[in-house]
């Protein structure tokens, strides 16, 4: 996963890019297999790998890269960079040493066998207002891509 | 000092050659798993290789010509002809090519192609592993061939390929969208049971048609039904055959996205294109046709008829040797002819063998379920080929209107139609 995500911002060929992503987002499938939840990392193929980096291909594909490839990369903001990064780090570190608690001892024994099933009862129980919201929010962007598109309405 | 090392590392083999504690599933045993894996793959290339000559032959006949007859008896040694051809041909790449993606694509095709079989169920323990979200996983694995098709036509840098690839990929996304919500409704009946709990393992769909007594295409008539009729119609466009060959037919875009690739590479997709078609069909017939069930296992039960169902298989290939006989005989009698006669004659003598070895009842029963599945799945094939036969091609734009505007709403509606006859009929679990 991490090759996958360095190879995303270093290659040149925005292709190849969209490749190392669809590598990261498999490798990130499997992060779910092995903390028990099989169903998000089937429907993270499905979804992720499957659908939308295909739809990323056909947009690098159908806007032409000859330019972007020629282009001279450069980085100038190097030193804000490496502040911000050093930064992050810095949180990250501080949250594993200090917050010790809020990590579980050991790798919890989770049944997974239900797991499909336990994600559908809280979906469409507990979960079921904030379900519906976010289908409305993808219509909103589905009518919002076809109004943009279209050429008279 | 040898010792006790070598009988430790025979302790070791003996560990994983030990068969009892052997369920689909039960993760651990490598050995097993890479046995089952070189069948299925062995089993798969038999298949696609049948394939081809099956398809020329059967097109043929459709179109009242006569197909292959040259190579072996009835064309039946074309297939490996094809195969040295391909592989005799010179490997070209074109100049401006992307060589990483050139090279990747076809594996990525091929890889995702295989990888669908690792949960295939062959009968109720004969499946390579048995995950608890197995159709998921067999969607999810078939919509990364798209990107190796993405891959081909882009890598190829021509026009035809680029534009073949696209419109290949969109078309594959669009009926993934109708297959899904077919897949979903066919899941729903599954949990149609006491507990109120469906599974996404493929063997446990078939062990759901089999608790309730019927296969999930006549379930809820006519909802079974409509939802395999989608099914049936995306799984086509899924595979990009006919009709919906638009992206690869040879008329209209001079052979698509494999346009640039020859030899063995074209192979490769070729290969894939099949078992994509194997491995969808058993989707079909694993989730409406009852999978490696018999017809009417709870109808017609009982020991006369469990014996009656498993002549099938070497009646099948009595049958089959008994075709080869008479086209021994009907064979033109030119001393130019005696070798392929004496080769078809030799062919029917193995086929009557194999059915003759399957009527020996140790052989006849772990033989039976593979044999059922086999045999629907080989039913699903010859109605590809009859669809390449018969039906003219789908412009594109018809093509992705069918997809979103007829296929879409028929699917949730039949959804939510199945929803709430299952409802009506108390069967699914109230909270």
């Amino acid at each position: 996963m991490l090759i996958g995500g360095i190879l995303v911002i270093t290659c040149k060929n925005p292709v190849h890019s969209a490749l190392a992503l669809i590598v990261t987002l498999l490798a990130q499938a499997s992060i779910y297999l092995m903390l028990y939840a099989p169903f998000v990392a089937g429907v993270q193929i499905i979804l992720y790998a499957g659908g939308i980096m295909v739809l990323f291909l056909f947009v690098i594909m159908l806007v032409s890269i000859d330019r972007s490839v020629r282009e001279r990369q450069f980085n100038s903001q190097w030193v804000v960079g490496i502040i911000a990064a050093t930064a992050l780090g810095g949180l990250f570190i501080a949250v594993y040493t200090k917050g010790k608690n809020i990590f579980p001892e050991h790798a919890l024994p989770v049944v997974e066998n239900d797991n499909t099933q336990k994600i559908a009862i809280m979906l469409y129980g507990q979960y079921m207002f904030a379900f519906e919201i976010a289908s409305l929010l993808l219509l909103v962007a589905i009518i919002g891509a076809v109004v943009m598109a279209k050429k008279k309405i | 000092m040898g010792g006790p090392v070598i009988a430790q590392v025979i302790q070791y083999i003996q560990s994983y050659l030990d068969t009892r504690g052997l369920t689909p599933g039960a993760a651990g045993n490598m050995f097993w798993v890479l046995v089952y894996i070189m069948l299925v793959f062995a089993g798969l290339s038999v298949a696609v290789i049948a394939m081809n000559w099956l398809e020329r032959k059967i097109l043929a006949h459709m179109q009242v010509r006569l197909g292959p007859m040259r190579v072996g008896p009835h064309g039946l040694l074309q297939p490996i002809a094809d195969a040295i051809k391909l592989l005799l041909k010179e490997d070209i790449m074109p100049a401006e090519a992307d060589g990483l993606l050139f090279w990747i694509a076809p594996f990525v095709v091929v890889l995702a192609a295989f990888t669908v079989f690792v949960v295939v169920p062959f009968g109720p323990t004969h499946a390579i592993t048995d995950m608890n979200i197995g159709i998921l996983f067999m969607l999810g694995v078939s919509s990364l061939s798209v990107l190796g098709i993405v891959m081909a036509g882009w890598a190829s840098n021509s026009h035809y390929p680029l534009i073949g690839a696209l419109r290949s990929s969109a078309q594959m996304v669009s009926y993934e969208v109708a297959m899904g919500l077919a897949v979903v409704s066919a899941i729903l009946m599954t949990s149609l049971n006491a507990e109120g709990t469906g599974t996404l393992s493929m063997i446990g769909i078939v062990q759901a048609q089999l608790a309730q007594g019927e296969w999930f295409i006549f379930k809820f008539f006519p909802l079974g039904l409509i939802a395999f009729f989608i099914f049936a119609v995306a799984m086509v466009a899924e595979t990009n055959r006919a009709p919906f060959d638009l992206a690869e037919a040879e008329s209209e875009l001079t052979a698509g996205f494999h346009t640039e690739y020859s030899g063995f590479r074209w192979s490769l997709f070729f290969l894939a294109e099949y078992s994509a078609m194997i491995a969808v069909s058993s989707i079909a017939v694993t989730l409406w046709l009852g999978g490696w069930l018999r017809p009417f296992p709870n109808f017609l039960s009982g020991t006369t008829w469990d014996l009656v169902f498993s002549l099938f298989p070497g009646v099948t290939f009595l049958f089959l040797a008994a075709i080869c006989f008479y086209n021994t005989v009907r064979m033109p009698k030119h001393p130019l002819f005696r070798i392929q006669t004496i080769g078809l004659a030799g062919f029917g003598v193995v086929l009557g063998l194999i059915g003759l070895v399957l009527f020996v009842p140790a052989v006849s029963t772990r033989v039976q379920d593979i044999f059922w599945f086999t045999a629907k799945v080989a039913g699903f094939m010859y109605l590809y080929i009859w669809y390449r036969g018969t039906f003219p091609r789908y412009r594109f734009d018809q093509l992705m209107q069918m997809g979103w505007k007829v296929l879409l709403p028929l699917g949730l509606g039949v959804l939510i139609l199945t929803a709430s006859v299952a409802l009506l009929q108390d069967k699914i679990w109230h909270p």
